[in-house]
């Protein structure tokens, strides 16, 4: 049967993209199990360890190499939040909640969410393209005939460093996030004094945890898909390009749906 | 039909005392509807060297898959040392994985790695050796392919058969049992390839080792092999010693249809029945049925 009546039939149309969804669903959860299997199997059993230097070179490139890039885009969203919001505010003689909105737009949503964004590009790209040219390259075969496992050898430390570091740097994040936004509000004279005390009364210890264990699971989301993309790449060079666009596009559609899920859950919950 | 009762003899049943370390068994593979194994036979006796060749595309590289154990069949068996790949656990496959040995195409060096790291690496992840031992093995390995002095080198400063011959020294570090080597010969210059074909043979010599190799490099091929297996569009069409592969390469052309095409591929002739099933085939419905696709 010639291609062309099974791509223009919608019903299979249809029920191909429903398969190919549920199968990628599936690797991914699959290949998040290994790698939860083999993080646990590896802090208890010799056997399995997972080398410290790997998951030391994975924490350099992902997160040291981010941290100029986390903190300059961070500076930009705290002066466009000072500016922004400062107009509105003026009216009703609230200029000097700026701080108070800052604060909370960006230790609870903007600091997780741009880092694990950024992130995307820079590390998730990254490892993609790698994992993708290793497969290319026949490494991943060579790996699993050394009998030594990709998941426990490649993954492990990539999603255990991707962690770690969007955490630390959601946190630099929330820093830089108020920092853009005082020095602005010192600028245009908006809140000339008081603009931490604001924010420290208008934060909660909450907001701070909330944003980290989102950026946490940013990261997690982020590193899977780049390693599940990678390990999976088929057909040479144009493979592992289609890879690394696929782990951008995939990772910011996931990291805005599971900020989504969160902030209905933290909106039920009053976190 | 002569190509049936060929394959009948195909099997090569070995004497029971010489057990093959290496079984396959009407093995079939299908990628989308379309068998690229189409039952093929293949028993490797202790410490030969097997060579199995064929034309790009015929499965030869999808069987040695197969025998490594990264691919799975779809009808049929592959036992090595007598236990059937497909019945064991992630450990016992990987216990087995453990007595052999692979050579990749391009060497499949890992890139982050030095050479000497890369010949380690199986070392300190399988074996509770110290660091001084595993050093001390690593030389020897890169001793034995001529490589020592690039043990600090990274595998990007490397010439394409350096990483070959580094990519054997990791093979072999665990002192494997059987050799898989794939296309060993591709891309490289006549020398180099001479050297690597060398490198086989005294492996095989020296240790003991039981190859298996997969290329369509025929000069390769006949200075290495104690036994050759042809194939054929996913089908076994002879396995048979050495010399009797040379006598149908250097012989007369027999009429016989499946030894007229092992001669024409055996001495690279630009025409005979490989080429007549090209030209002929289902040319004009192939053409006419493809008409529409593009609209």
């Amino acid at each position: 049967m010639p291609p062309a009546d099974r791509s223009r039939n919608p019903i299979r149309a249809l029920g191909a993209a429903a398969l190919a969804g549920f199968r990628y669903a599936g690797g991914m959860s699959l290949l998040l199990c290994q790698t939860l299997r083999w993080t646990t199997l590896g802090l208890f059993s010799r056997r399995a360890r997972f080398s410290g230097r790997a998951l030391a070179e994975q924490v350099v490139r992902v997160g040291l190499r981010s941290v100029s890039i986390v903190v300059v885009v961070q500076l930009f969203i705290g002066v466009i939040l000072a500016l922004q919001m400062t107009p509105p505010l003026e009216p009703w003689g609230q200029v000097d909640k700026v701080a108070n909105i800052i604060g909370v737009a960006g230790f609870r949503m903007l600091g997780p969410i741009i880092t694990a964004i950024v992130l995307s590009g820079f590390a998730g790209a990254s490892i993609a393209a790698e994992l993708g040219t290793m497969v290319v390259a026949e490494e991943i075969e060579a790996l699993e005939a050394t009998a030594l496992d990709p998941v426990r050898f490649l993954v492990v430390p990539r999603v255990l460093a991707t962690f770690g570091v969007t955490i630390l740097l959601a946190a630099l994040a929330d820093l830089m996030i108020a920092l853009g936004g005082y020095l602005t509000s010192i600028l245009i004279g908006a809140v000339p004094v008081g603009y931490w005390r604001r924010m420290q009364e208008q934060l909660e210890y909450r907001d701070f945890v909330t944003g980290l264990i989102q950026a946490g699971v940013f990261g997690l989301l982020i590193s899977v898909i780049a390693c599940y993309e990678g390990l999976r790449v088929r057909g040479g060079a144009e493979g592992v390009g289609r890879a690394t666009t696929m782990t951008v596009v995939y990772s910011i559609v996931a990291i805005i749906a599971a900020a989504c899920v969160f902030t209905m859950i933290f909106y039920v919950y009053e976190l | 039909m002569g190509q049936a009762a060929d394959i009948e003899t195909a099997a090569g049943e070995p004497p029971p005392e010489d057990a093959p370390v290496i079984r396959v068994t009407d093995l079939v593979k299908r990628f989308d509807g379309r068998a690229v194994l189409d039952g093929v036979n293949l028993a490797v006796r202790p410490g030969e060297t097997m060579v199995v060749m064929g034309g790009s595309g015929c499965g030869k590289s999808t069987l040695l898959r197969h025998l490594i154990g990264s691919m799975w069949p779809d009808e049929g068996r592959v036992e090595l040392f007598g236990r059937d790949l497909a019945s064991l656990s992630d450990e016992q496959l990987d216990a087995l994985r453990k007595r052999f040995g692979i050579l990749f195409q391009s060497g499949a060096l890992f890139n982050s790695m030095t050479v000497g790291q890369n010949v380690a690496l199986p070392l300190t992840e399988h074996t509770d050796l110290d660091a001084d031992t595993i050093d001390i093995i690593v030389r020897i390995k890169l001793e034995l392919v001529g490589l020592r002095e690039a043990m600090d080198l990274m595998p990007a400063e490397i010439s394409g058969g350096m990483k070959k011959r580094a990519g054997l020294a990791r093979a072999i570090a665990l002192d494997p049992e059987i050799l898989f080597y794939d296309e060993p010969s591709a891309g490289l210059d006549p020398v180099t390839s001479a050297e690597i074909d060398q490198l086989i043979m005294d492996l095989s010599g020296k240790l003991g080792v039981t190859s298996v190799v997969v290329t369509h490099e025929m000069d390769s091929a006949f200075r290495i092999a104690d036994r050759m297996a042809m194939l054929d569009k996913g089908r076994m069409l002879k396995i048979a010693p050495r010399e009797a592969f040379e006598t149908i390469r250097i012989g007369p052309a027999t009429g016989d249809h499946t030894t007229d095409l092992i001669r024409q591929f055996l001495r690279g002739d630009p025409e005979g029945p490989i080429t007549a099933r090209r030209l002929s085939g289902d040319y004009a419905e192939d053409i006419l049925g493809a008409a529409g696709d593009w609209k």
